[in-house]
């Protein structure tokens, strides 16, 4: 199936108008390939990080083309084909891939040391005497664009097993992610709180695994195997009414254990467990809170994390748990589901198109009128955040946790 | 003669390095429309970006004897803008502003990449609206549209692109432009040539501008949605809904395998137990639609519906046509290959047609999801099979063989809206008849005597 109904909606056909730069294009070099009439070359290695993944296309193919499946398995051949070598792109991917992001504890020592350089004055000193511009290139792009380490992380704010108060309705698994942990674990905090509010006996797992997700985008499946099998090991699913993820793009990938590991039976289970919060408030009816998180009613609009909305068709829950919310008065984002040019490290591996969507985003951001950006996914926070400062962010779940606390 | 990819070099002047492609991963995504398993590697693939630049485009070309493919989003359903191999593709996307809106005349001017369904936007930034709506609207280009006089879901009541086209600007196979037709409403001077060349499928010209006829949108409409245990009740109701002298906007037919894709993908809540669904519409002024629509859930009632649902707001209207519109897509997801009918019949023979080509489904055990446009008598009947399955292919192409005798049998045409391109070449002559195929073929020889057009559509 060809119809090209894919093509309207897919960022970088949209900037381009080369059908080689829409699904429908990379479907037929895939194609090619896999009929031997086109090399697996540089040029499709190039195309394929030319693609953001936003699976926007996804949502709009009627015939149902699983192309995130073939987006992975298309950059797991590139890799295992050798093709993007050098020095420099080879310690990058060992430092985040095989180190940081394979080993939790090393990642939030890495963060502690940032958090330091950051709040130390370090950072701001290094900046003044133009140290900075000694770093290499790659870094130097990096540097400003690295997120505000949180003042404490997960472990540090969330109990191993927390319950409510009254009776207990659920028993849910917490997963504290790996940049939300480091860059805003506070919203893994409220996610806790509403949870609980909500008759959730919550279980946070103090260390927990990467969930394997920037491990599959990028082509390491081997990787991206471990990780799941030690989640699974971590949080056997069977104990668990629901496993919880509040970042969109862990989630999309948290759902599709089972892919990735056929032949292990819990990862079904795991993978019919896995709930996005706002998903799961739903499900389970949420509370509505009796007051508001603001003494005035302040304007809100909503951005949809691409993984949410098109990996996991999340899409109307969040706006609801944003209605239930007294005192708001929400909007609608003009493009509220057109990628906004994060999509995992694309904002460092293509910083010209991540930069045009970066645009087009706030400039659509500016007209809503809102105060707050209501958001649910931590590259999408960050990206939105460094291109306006001054603009507030918040996952829904932190308004209605401020919600809740107002009522005592 | 040079190659195509030798005068690369003599493209890049004319349109600017970036848009002449000719590596093969830029190449290879330009083989192929929506048409399955029709599929050519071109050589050269030029983007321009103005009528002068595809001008000199096919004014080198012609000089080189290279022949010109003409493509816009590659949303075609007859391979027409398929290039044969080697062969050289002009694909207008770049072209693509709508230039004017004229509210006091009611014409709209846009180039001929513009995007169907946004020229329909700027329309209706004026209370205006463009009728032909072809499922492919949210990325076809007008141009496309026109060369391929694409219909859609509102046929019934507002006809197809020919009837909305009052001009256009046509590059001629020579690189002379030539302006056709104008803004009135009457027009005899001459030979009406811009009707020559809607659906003329890239053969005679490239078009490369559209004045288009626009109109008021309807103050009110309505959306009902008729449930049938079989096929027949449900053709049956729309013969008496036109015997009943309504003639509603739209009158949509799906059959069980098309409702249950369609709901898999759009997950609107049809009723995917029902053997047939009836999506009608009508829209006017407030007071005619209420009784039309009273009217038709009446008639359809007596005719065996067994529920008659009518869609709440705009909003549910709007849904439950663009789920409509996704059917020949969303039976994709049933098997690999979606072989794709476009036969028309008059409105009288609706019934036996449909019967006919469930039985034929039964007679070669195949799988066919049916559905339509039973206003105007067109049916998309679609074989979901496997094209590397040979034995199966076989079938299905005495499968397409029968429906076409039956269709010419009962004085229909082999293709409503979607062309003759190089799907249906095999069967025009016996369709036309060889006085009316020979005057066709002389219309394309004396307009491009060198063959130099979209070689291999229509004609052999």
């Amino acid at each position: 199936m060809h119809c090209g109904m894919c093509l309207p909606t897919c960022p970088t056909y949209d900037a381009t108008l080369r059908e080689r730069h829409s699904p429908r294009g990379r479907i037929s070099l895939m194609r090619a390939i896999a009929e031997d009439e086109l090399p697996l070359d540089q040029a499709f290695a190039d195309e394929m990080d030319y693609c953001l993944g936003c699976l926007a296309c996804q949502s709009a193919c009627p015939a149902g083309v699983d192309y995130a499946e073939l987006f992975e398995t298309s950059r797991a051949e590139i890799e295992s084909a050798g093709i993007q070598k050098g020095v420099v792109r080879g310690f990058w991917r060992w430092l985040t891939l095989e180190q940081l992001f394979m080993k939790p504890r090393l990642l939030r020592f890495v963060g502690k040391g940032l958090r330091f350089y950051q709040v130390s004055g370090v950072e701001s000193l290094l900046r003044w005497i133009g140290l900075v511009k000694l770093l290499p290139k790659n870094f130097r792009r990096l540097e400003p664009q690295a997120p505000r380490m949180s003042v404490r992380f997960s472990n540090e704010l969330i109990e191993e097993v927390e319950s409510p108060v009254g009776e207990k309705k659920h028993r849910v698994a917490m997963l504290t992610g790996c940049v939300q942990d480091l860059a805003y674990a506070e919203i893994n905090r409220d996610t806790v709180d509403v949870l609980v509010a909500n008759g959730c006996e919550v279980h946070t797992p103090p260390v927990q695994p990467c969930c394997g997700s920037i491990h599959a985008h990028n082509g390491e499946e081997e990787m991206a195997r471990e990780n799941a099998r030690r989640l699974l090991d971590l949080l056997p699913p069977d104990s668990f009414d629901a496993i919880i993820s509040n970042a969109g793009g862990c989630g999309s990938h948290l759902r599709h254990f089972a892919k990735l590991l056929p032949n292990d039976e819990r990862a079904k289970e795991w993978d019919a467990k896995v709930r996005d919060v706002h998903e799961f408030l739903t499900e389970v009816k949420v509370r509505p809170p009796t007051e508001a998180p603001f003494e005035r009613e302040v304007k809100v609009t909503y951005h949809d994390s691409c993984h949410l909305a098109h990996g996991q068709k999340v899409v109307l829950q969040p706006r609801a748990v944003i209605d239930l919310i007294p005192g708001l008065m929400r909007v609608d984002l003009a493009e509220s589901d057109w990628c906004c040019g994060s999509a995992g490290v694309y904002s460092l591996t293509q910083p010209e198109q991540s930069g045009l969507l970066l645009e087009r985003k706030a400039g659509h951001i500016r007209t809503s009128q809102a105060e707050i950006l209501l958001t649910a996914n931590p590259g999408c926070h960050l990206q939105i955040q460094n291109a306006m400062p001054e603009l507030r962010i918040l996952h829904p779940v932190s308004l209605l946790a401020k919600a809740y606390r107002n009522e005592c | 003669m040079k190659e195509p990819g030798q005068i690369a070099e003599e493209f890049h002047e004319i349109v600017g390095a970036g848009n002449v492609l000719t590596e093969p991963a830029d190449l290879i995504p330009y083989g192929f429309d929506g048409t399955a398993a029709l599929r050519a590697r071109p050589s050269v693939v030029v983007l321009p970006g103005s009528t002068a630049e595809v001008a000199a485009c096919v004014r080198l070309a012609a000089e080189n004897d290279i022949p010109v493919t003409t493509r816009g989003s590659g949303t075609g359903l007859s391979g027409g803008s398929v290039p044969p191999p080697g062969g050289l593709v002009l694909c207008l996307v770049r072209m693509n502003r709508v230039i004017e809106v004229d509210a006091r005349n009611l014409t709209l001017r846009a180039e001929c990449g513009a995007i169907t369904a946004k020229v329909d936007e700027a329309a209706r930034e004026h209370g205006l609206f463009y009728p032909p709506d072809p499922g492919s609207m949210k990325i076809s280009t007008i141009g496309g549209n026109v060369a391929e006089n694409s219909g859609g879901l509102r046929g019934l009541k507002y006809g197809v692109t020919r009837d909305y086209v009052m001009g256009m600007e046509v590059v001629l196979p020579d690189g002379k432009i030539a302006r056709l037709g104008n803004g009135c409403v009457k027009d005899v001077a001459g030979y009406s040539m811009k009707d020559l060349f809607v659906g003329s499928e890239g053969s005679l010209g490239i078009i490369t501008e559209v004045l288009l006829k626009v109109l008021p949108v309807p103050e009110a409409r309505r959306t009902l949605l008729a449930a049938f245990p079989n096929l027949e009740d449900a053709a049956e109701t729309v013969s008496a809904i036109i015997a009943a002298k309504i003639i509603p906007c739209t009158l949509e037919f799906l059959d069980q395998m098309t409702i249950r894709c369609v709901e898999d993908f759009a997950g609107i809540g049809l009723p995917t137990d029902c053997a047939a669904l009836l999506l009608m519409e009508t829209d006017g002024h407030p007071a005619a639609v209420a009784d039309e629509a009273e009217k038709m859930a009446q008639i359809a009632g007596e005719h065996g519906a067994v529920e008659v649902t009518t869609a709440k707001d705009e909003e549910e209207s709007l849904r439950l046509a663009s789920a409509r519109r996704s059917a020949f897509s969303a039976l994709a997801r049933v098997r690999p290959t979606t072989i794709l009918e476009d036969v028309t019949v008059p409105r009288t023979h609706l019934a036996e047609m449909v019967s006919f080509i469930a039985e034929l489904a039964e007679k070669h055990q195949l799988t066919v999801g049916t559905f339509g446009h039973m206003g105007d008598g067109n049916l998309h009947p679609t074989f979901l099979t496997d094209e590397r399955d040979k034995e199966e292919m076989e079938r299905v192409h005495l499968a397409l063989d029968a429906i076409v005798e039956k269709t010419l049998e009962l004085g229909g045409t082999i293709t409503g809206e979607h062309g003759i391109g190089m799907a249906k070449k095999a069967w025009l002559r016996q369709q036309l008849g060889e006085a009316s195929y020979d005057l066709m073929k002389l219309v394309k020889t004396a307009l491009d005597p060198k063959g130099q057009l979209n070689p291999g559509k229509i004609f052999d």
